[in-house]
């Protein structure tokens, strides 16, 4: 186990470094000159242009550029914005925002998508099955962007229930009408997910055997059958931590969220590679630690599963 | 001209006209409760400003709106639009528009305590000029004499490998502090309209503090002289305002605090002003507009402006095609500019029929023959130009919302012109621009322009003459620059502008653009506030305020 984990940790080294650099080429590629529209429809001053290009050595080749980026990053230094803004001030105060609502809309869709699958799961083709089936269909088929407005315009607007945006205090109670918006989508997939793997899994020796030692059904519902089950949504909610913090733009917008998503399209629009690549970096390293956790968690969920 | 940052309504075009006499202020006349004025707070709407608020070196809106209202210039443009008006300035005098005598007015504060002096002057617009500065609106101050000294010029441009040399001096030799309250400013050419110029905010006084602080510093706490203090910046969240109580030189504020809340999304601020959250928006959202549903949600919260503001359309005069006046001009009246107004702007934005803001003293209404809609016309000078061989593209940065009007506009030419023409957008606002600056583009361009401060001198010197600095088609015409040169230098504004009708009168008859819309700005605010008045530009002037 020790061992498989401090394998997994360094095969995160190169997968840093390939994806940091990818990062980077690719805003650097992005055309158009940084300063081109920055003054309007009028051009920038020359000298302006110029103390610019100098202060972050944009005339250098994108190899000595990544270099200087990366040694600054080794010494903590995450760079600044064209604006004078440093880039670790920004994640401190946007991480913890996107986080938070990430962690909220997980929540939701985990406590609502396993529930619904579990129950549907149990007694397929019910009422209750097909009505599973039909809202988690209707919530497949609508974007991200209607469902928020729609809410938003309900709840918000409409009925006055909630603030139509949230404060900068991001208190939790705000949080769940954008939470149930950002996880809307997943939680359909984790419903669908679990009641396959229920309906799989219900018919397995293992339960037929629990049932026949006449175990009652609450614990044969949820210690052996719900436990095996419960890989393949694991692998999803694990996975879907990164998803939720990198696809929170459209939801951050509309609710108004001080959120990783506008720095990051700021940043590509004024092409500050510096700040997507520190934004981003961190979002992989998410998506990487998640990953090795469903990991981790395969081998307590079945004991089958062992790491050398 | 600033340009606004937002994402998701990208760079408006910027241009900023006067507003329309009438319709520009309260929208209750008989105003609000001073006691409940006196210590009120609202939340208006802004965007994250792009660099530390340091007058000369902001050109965008999120940051310009803070600048305006933190600080007083030596003139000030009144609200409706009308010629400026001195405010700092005890007096501005010239006698041949070369050499001013500016004489302000004595003890006035600066936001920490400290008096504003001539020298406040003179170490800013001498900061502001230094190109080592970087300072985004130094061109600002090529009128002075001595301007070459400080600001150097790349020899071979930004892109090219060479440095700008070190400049020779650090002070423009034409300012010159006379006295505590008293500087002479001596240009280098004879300049009419150099008092106006005054009012933009790259002409404020900066306080001894922005010198021994540093410009970056500065930015972050920026000590203005304005009827509005800065209190807080909390970056990407809100800038908290307040009320400067020393202030003496016009009205203060009638309420104590405001808080200027920064949304990264239009539509989120409109719901908040809908469900009472936010108290003021300067531009609801395009999706509110149609059907005039921001009209019925807002009621008679709702303000409609025309404000200064000139859509256009750009000829590429260096390209061969289109060095052809008579074409330029049968393209301009094949266009049905109030088609356009009606059909895609649902009105909020009106057919433009003159080359200047009609408001902008100086200006002319109605001067633009170009602008009319007349196909017989249109097809005959076509004809007499010898037609248009090949593909006419229209081009326009696709990251604001400029394709339908463009796409309309395309297709009335192609109508009513026969020729191939269509609308392209190139992918954001950096690229368009980049390639405009670099002299590439391949078509007809959109643009926009606003102007920096209300004198017709400003929609013709830099857009018409050669070597403007928004002349990006490379218009030339040796008679225009003639007349502007004579009206620039001419003895007072009167004559000035009587020298630009005759400029405008040979642009007219050149289309070297295609004026196409004037903008309108639809603002809304919340039921507390009961008196609100816009500026000049459609800011929200907060010394109108009451609750």
């Amino acid at each position: 186990m020790g061992r498989y984990l401090l394998r997994r940790l360094l095969q995160l080294i190169p997968v840093f470094i390939g994806t940091t650099f990818l990062i980077y080429w690719l805003v650097w590629s992005v055309p158009g000159d940084p300063f081109a529209g920055k003054c309007g429809e009028r051009a920038c001053p020359d000298a302006y242009v110029n103390m610019m290009t100098e202060k972050f050595k944009l005339d250098q080749s994108i190899w000595v550029q990544y270099g200087n980026y990366m040694q600054n990053l080794f010494q903590g230094d995450f760079g600044s914005t064209f604006g004078g803004r440093p880039i670790g001030d920004i994640i401190a105060t946007s991480y913890p925002n996107t986080l938070k609502l990430a962690m909220v809309a997980l929540i939701i869709e985990a406590v609502i998508g396993l529930t619904a699958g579990v129950l549907t799961g149990l007694r397929r083709n019910g009422f209750l099955d097909n009505l599973v089936l039909v809202s988690t269909l209707f919530l497949l088929a609508l974007p991200i962007f209607v469902i928020g407005f729609v809410l938003q315009w309900l709840f918000g607007v409409q009925w006055g229930i909630v603030k139509p945006t949230v404060s900068n205090e991001m208190r939790i109670s705000e949080l769940i009408l954008p939470g149930f918006v950002l996880g809307s989508a997943s939680m359909a997939y984790i419903a669908r997910v679990a009641r396959t793997s229920i309906a799989e899994n219900r018919r397995a020796d293992y339960v037929r055997t629990a049932i026949a030692k006449g175990l009652p059904m609450r614990r044969v519902v949820g210690v052996h059958l719900l436990r095996n089950s419960l890989i393949p949504v694991v692998t999803l909610l694990g996975t879907d931590l990164g998803a939720l913090m990198g696809g929170a733009i459209v939801t951050e917008g509309i609710f108004q969220i001080n959120g990783i998503g506008r720095q990051v399209f700021r940043a590509i629009v004024t092409k500050e590679s510096a700040t997507v690549v520190s934004i981003v970096v961190v979002l992989v390293l998410v998506y990487l630690l998640m990953n090795l956790l469903v990991d981790l968690l395969y081998a307590a969920l079945d004991p089958r599963i062992r790491y050398e | 001209m600033r340009v606004s940052k937002r994402a998701s309504s990208a760079v408006a075009l910027g241009a900023a006209f006067a507003l329309v006499a009438s319709g520009c202020s309260s929208s209750d006349g008989e105003g609000g409760d001073a006691g409940a004025s006196a210590d009120g707070a609202i939340t208006i709407e802004g965007t994250q400003p792009e660099n530390g608020l340091v007058p000369s070196n902001t050109t965008e809106t999120g940051g310009g709106k803070i600048i305006d209202w933190m600080w007083t210039g030596l003139v000030e443009y009144p609200n409706d639009g009308s010629a400026p008006r001195n405010a700092l300035a005890e007096s501005i005098e010239t006698t041949d528009s070369t050499v001013y005598t500016v004489k302000i007015k004595k003890d006035t504060k600066f936001h920490d305590g400290t008096t504003v002096k001539a020298k406040n002057f003179v170490d800013a617009w001498n900061w502001g000029a230094y190109s080592p500065n970087g300072a985004q609106n130094g061109s600002f101050f090529a009128d002075i004499k001595g301007f070459s000294d400080v600001n150097t010029e790349d020899p071979d441009g930004a892109e090219g490998p060479k440095k700008a040399p070190e400049p020779a001096k650090k002070e423009m030799s034409g300012l010159e502090v006379v006295d505590d309250w008293t500087f002479k400013v001596t240009l280098a050419a004879p300049t009419a309209v150099f008092p106006t110029k005054l009012g933009y905010s790259t002409f404020m006084p900066l306080p001894d503090a922005f010198f021994t602080q540093g410009a970056e510093a500065f930015g972050k706490k920026p000590i203005g002289n304005g009827p509005v203090k800065f209190v807080s910046w909390e970056d990407d969240v809100q800038l908290k305002l307040t009320r400067f109580d020393d202030y003496s030189l016009r009205d203060k504020m009638k309420i104590k605090d405001v808080t200027v809340k920064i949304y990264q999304d239009d539509t989120a601020a409109y719901n908040d002003l809908v469900s009472g959250n936010l108290d003021f928006q300067q531009q609801v959202p395009v999706s509110s507009l149609a059907g005039d549903k921001w009209k019925a949600d807002l009621g008679d919260k709702a303000i409609q402006t025309t404000i200064p503001s000139t859509g256009i359309i750009a000829f590429p005069i260096y390209d061969k095609r289109f060095t052809n006046a008579k074409l330029r001009r049968a393209i301009s009246l094949s266009i049905n500019r109030q088609e356009i107004s009606d059909k895609i702007f649902f009105g909020a934005r009106k057919p433009a029929d003159s080359w200047a803001n009609p408001l902008t003293p100086g200006a002319k209404p109605g001067n633009c023959t170009a602008c009319q809609f007349n196909v017989e016309e249109a097809k005959k000078l076509l004809a007499e130009a010898g037609g248009f061989q090949g593909e006419l593209v229209m081009y326009y940065n696709a990251d604001a919302s400029h394709k339908e009007w463009m796409e309309a506009v395309a297709q009335q030419v192609k109508t009513n012109l026969n020729i191939n023409a269509r609308a392209e957008g190139m992918p954001t606002f950096a690229v368009f621009r980049q390639n405009i600056n670099a002299h590439k583009m391949k078509g007809m361009y959109r643009a926009g322009w606003q102007q920096d401060y209300p004198d017709v001198e400003n929609w013709v010197n830099p857009l018409y003459v050669t070597g403007g600095s928004s002349n990006d088609g490379l218009y030339s015409n040796p008679k225009v620059d003639a007349l502007a040169k004579e009206a620039s230098s001419a003895p007072n504004l009167e004559a000035a502008h009587a020298k630009f009708a005759e400029a405008v009168a040979l642009i007219d008859q050149d289309v070297p653009t295609i004026p196409v819309y004037f903008s309108g700005q639809q603002s809304g605010h919340s039921e507390k506030i009961k008196k609100i008045e816009l500026t000049n530009v459609g800011e929200l002037d907060l010394t109108s305020v009451e609750l």
